[in-house]
């Protein structure tokens, strides 16, 4: 894919990382509000796209590593899993840091975590594992591609057409 | 009010879907094929399903456009021209 105009560049520059953190938003508040770990990692895959649309593969691939969004998705996978294993005296998934509806009235359980427990834990790292993947999709298929691929690199060519 | 709201977004679902058949420029088509992901995404927060609203919105009207975008350009450098579409 080619760059676009610096119109297209500067509105990139300003807006991308406002997604990051709208989709960092609807992942830590995945559990009481709409959205959760998957929409919130899809939300924030939507950076790298953003990116290749904007600025062209050639130099969006010179910037990623790919290791790095290998890592999100092993890290993410592991951090799920571990959760689950860690109310193991009582189940697997046993919920080992909610607190009960009287206690939570009687004070003393406010914020992210004590509402739900690990449920609030394990959508950050549904939202981890799905932004890594979802990101690796899009920079696979664009490496796929560019065993065709002809253009120079960093020129500007217009829309792609 | 809220019947005629409903009415003009599965028009507008019909439409969409319509224009994505009926480009002949492949490249048109997968952007009706966005604007019909979108109105999805509009039909489904209608509906009070917001949570399905944000993920065909994210997945659906962005990175499957890009996705069919990426996959346009691969066709069309096979081709040689015409954005990859069929003449």
């Amino acid at each position: 894919m080619n760059p676009l105009s610096v119109v297209v560049r500067k509105g990139c520059d300003i807006f991308a990382w406002f997604m990051v953190v709208f989709g960092a938003n609807v992942i830590i508040h995945g559990d009481l509000t709409p959205g959760g770990g998957f929409q919130g990692g899809a939300i924030v895959a939507t950076f790298l796209t953003f990116l290749l649309v904007a600025y062209g593969g050639n130099r969006l691939l010179s910037w990623v590593n790919e290791r790095f969004y290998t890592s999100l998705v092993g890290f993410g996978l592991l951090l799920f899993i571990g959760l689950a294993f860690m109310g193991f005296p009582t189940s697997f998934f046993y919920n080992f840091v909610s607190v009960t509806h009287e206690a939570a009235m009687a004070g003393g359980a406010h914020g992210i975590i004590p509402p739900s427990g690990t449920i609030a834990l394990m959508d950050i790292a549904v939202g981890i594992e799905v932004a890594g993947g979802l990101s690796l999709i899009v920079i696979y298929m664009f490496k796929g591609i560019r065993l065709y691929e002809t253009s120079p690199v960093g020129t500007e060519c217009g829309h792609d057409r | 009010m809220m019947q005629l709201l409903h009415l003009c977004v599965l028009v507008l679902i019909v439409l969409a879907g319509f224009f994505a058949i009926w480009f002949r420029d492949l490249l048109s088509s997968a952007l009706a094929l966005g604007a019909f992901s979108l109105c999805m995404a509009l039909e489904f927060y209608i509906l009070q399903a917001p949570d399905v609203a944000i993920a065909e919105a994210a997945i659906g009207a962005a990175l499957s456009t890009v996705i069919y975008i990426i996959a346009l350009r691969a066709c069309g450098q096979i081709r040689k021209g015409n954005g990859g579409g069929v003449k």
